[in-house]
């Protein structure tokens, strides 16, 4: 568990979801958004008093039907045109490229 | 073109001949050429693919014989995907993004043989209430253009209002079409979750987007959603229940219709002006043979909060897939330098760092927390116990009538920067929409009037799943009893 209340955000408890969040945030977000946060959650909070024993959680309100098919092979998307909006891509390879991960 | 002309009435000069497509495309892209600086509306205007289509369509007139849309120029917003045209979702996270397909609505439109005119300006990623978080700047309300076209699909909306297309599609997640179409004074629709394919929306929050038409009338949205709806192999969420003719349903006649009102919700927060535009249209459609019905949504209360967690926690999955690893922004090492960030979580961060905007930043942290080991009981489980609450809520007030009335928005159009310092007070304003999204119920905006500053309000009706055509044919019947739609913008005459 995250070492934080539950409507009060200190700096270094935005600093972790940001980082559960891939995100880096500047020093005058993680002030902004340990303000922001709390005051959201505390309005939220009301939401906690409401007796939900016994309720069941809604997930999706998809009502539900078969959504099975053949399975077939089919045309896709043509491997350069899946390539062609990545910021960094070995066309020949037909492979995305990343920073280096290993050693 | 002539002033208000419909997608009816499009349709009809094209393929009689009184009007090529070729003359109505020219037309349409003249007047965004004229109006659209003022109002920021499209983020990509596609003209010479426009044209192009027009022609084709005037070349081939007898095989569009039966097209419901033929020749009719349309607006797409621009966080629907479309093959070859840049879809941005109003981020600089995919400003360069050039789809390499057409999501199913779009496909479905150029069937029935409407042409694609360009992108419109929203809320980056479709989350505000006002179109301001957009990254490319706010679209402007043609009523007043210092004043908010609601969001998120404001680009769509003010399009319709200011007569730059006769529809647009839009996407609601938790208000998205209505609130932007009541207040530019339009129509909006938001079907039953599952009526139209979400294939090649980009995901905000999967259980409530919903893609769905602006127009300028009831009758121009029943066209439109015959065309869109329907099930789609490409989207398993999408339904196989079948697709009625939903013009065929506008009948004029309301008599015995039960419409509800739950006037405890109504009590507070709403805007004189507003509340009592929808009052008299209630009094309207109660003078028409329909019977007005006081009931009582005990949790819709709540509705707000819990679509601020179920919909931030959707939304902080679907976000993270913009890591700048397969399309879109990827971050440098220094703003001016290609020099690239040497570690993958570094580029990671950087990345959504700068291809984001605050307010998608502030939904991502939130609902990264609400999902966060110790917090999902609290927050999100709890959230989607009370939606069963609300869903049940409305599954009673549908036992005794047949649609819920509410204003839209509790107020009108508000000034560009207004209240864009304070999220929460930005979140309020959704309160009459999100219910729609939390239960996938079927609501529609309809031009109800105008507040003491002459800007529109709008009367949303709610309808059972799948039960659009009620809900266009008391909408409709309302519609033809009142000239709010016929009023025009002052932009319009400049």
């Amino acid at each position: 568990m995250l070492a934080f209340g539950m409507t009060a955000f200190t700096r270094d408890a935005v600093a972790a979801i940001a980082a559960l969040a891939n995100l880096e945030l500047d020093a005058a977000e993680i002030d902004l958004f340990a303000r922001q946060l709390g005051d959201i959650l505390a309005y939220a909070d009301e939401v906690q008093q409401i007796d939900t024993t016994g309720v069941p959680p809604t997930a999706s309100v998809v009502p539900r039907h078969a959504v099975d098919r053949p399975d077939e092979v089919r045309p896709s998307l043509d491997r350069d045109e899946a390539l062609a909006n990545a910021p960094d891509a070995a066309l020949d390879a037909g492979l995305f490229k990343v920073p280096r991960v290993i050693g | 073109m002539g002033r208000l002309m419909t997608i009816r009435e499009v349709r009809n000069a094209v393929l009689s001949g009184a009007r090529s497509a070729t003359d109505v495309c020219r037309e349409t892209l003249a007047r965004i050429d004229a109006l659209n600086p003022m109002l920021n509306a499209f983020n990509t205007v596609i003209a010479d693919r426009a044209l192009a289509r027009a022609a084709a369509i005037d070349r081939d007139r007898d095989r569009w014989r039966d097209a419901p849309l033929a020749g009719v120029p349309v607006a797409i917003k621009d966080n629907i995907c479309t093959h070859g045209v840049r879809t941005t979702a109003s981020s600089r996270m995919l400003e360069d993004f050039i789809p390499p397909y057409d999501a199913t609505a779009v496909i479905r439109l150029e069937a029935a043989g409407a042409i694609v005119v360009g992108k419109t300006n929203c809320d980056e990623f479709a989350m505000g209430s006002s179109n301001e978080t957009s990254a490319f700047g706010p679209a402007h309300n043609p009523w007043a253009l210092d004043r908010i076209p609601g969001g998120t699909s404001g680009g769509s909306a003010a399009a319709v209002s200011a007569q730059l297309a006769p529809f647009a599609l839009g996407s609601d997640t938790g208000g998205s079409i209505r609130q932007p179409a009541s207040l530019c004074g339009v129509v909006g629709l938001k079907p039953t979750y599952g009526r139209v394919s979400r294939y090649g929306l980009i995901a905000h929050a999967s259980s409530l987007d919903q893609i769905g038409p602006i127009a300028r009338t009831v009758g121009d949205v029943a066209v439109a959603l015959r065309v869109l709806a329907g099930a789609d192999h490409a989207d398993a969420t999408s339904a196989p229940d079948p697709v009625p003719d939903y013009a065929a349903a506008l009948t004029g006649d309301v008599r015995g219709a039960r419409i509800g009102i739950p006037r405890t919700l109504l009590e507070e927060g709403v805007d004189p002006g507003v509340s009592g535009a929808v009052m008299d249209a209630l009094d309207v459609l109660k003078s028409r043979g329909a019977t007005l019905v006081d009931i009582d949504l005990p949790h819709a209360r709540y509705a707000t909060p819990v679509y601020y967690l179920v919909s931030t926690a959707e939304a902080s999955s679907n976000l993270a897939r913009y890591d700048g690893v397969r399309y879109g922004f990827r971050a440098s090492a220094s703003p001016e330098s290609r020099i690239p960030i040497p570690d993958l979580r570094q580029m990671y961060a950087r990345t959504r760092a700068q291809g984001f905007g605050r307010e998608v930043k502030r939904r991502i942290m939130l609902g990264t927390y609400v999902l966060s080991a110790g917090y999902y009981d609290a927050y999100y489980l709890k959230a989607q116990q009370v939606r069963t609450l609300i869903l049940r809520d409305y599954d009673r007030a549908f036992e005794r009538v047949d649609v819920v009335a509410m204003p839209t928005s509790p107020v009108a159009a508000f000034k560009i920067g207004e209240r864009i310092a304070d999220p929460l007070q930005m979140y309020l304003i959704d309160v009459f929409t999100v219910s729609a999204n939390l239960t996938g119920l079927p609501a529609i905006s309809v031009p109800c009037g105008f507040t003491a500053d002459h800007l529109p309000v709008g009367v949303q009706l709610t309808g059972r799943r799948f039960d659009e055509a009620t809900l266009l044919r008391v909408a409709d019947a309302y519609e033809r009893d009142t000239e709010w739609s016929k009023q025009l913008p002052p932009i319009l005459s400049r």
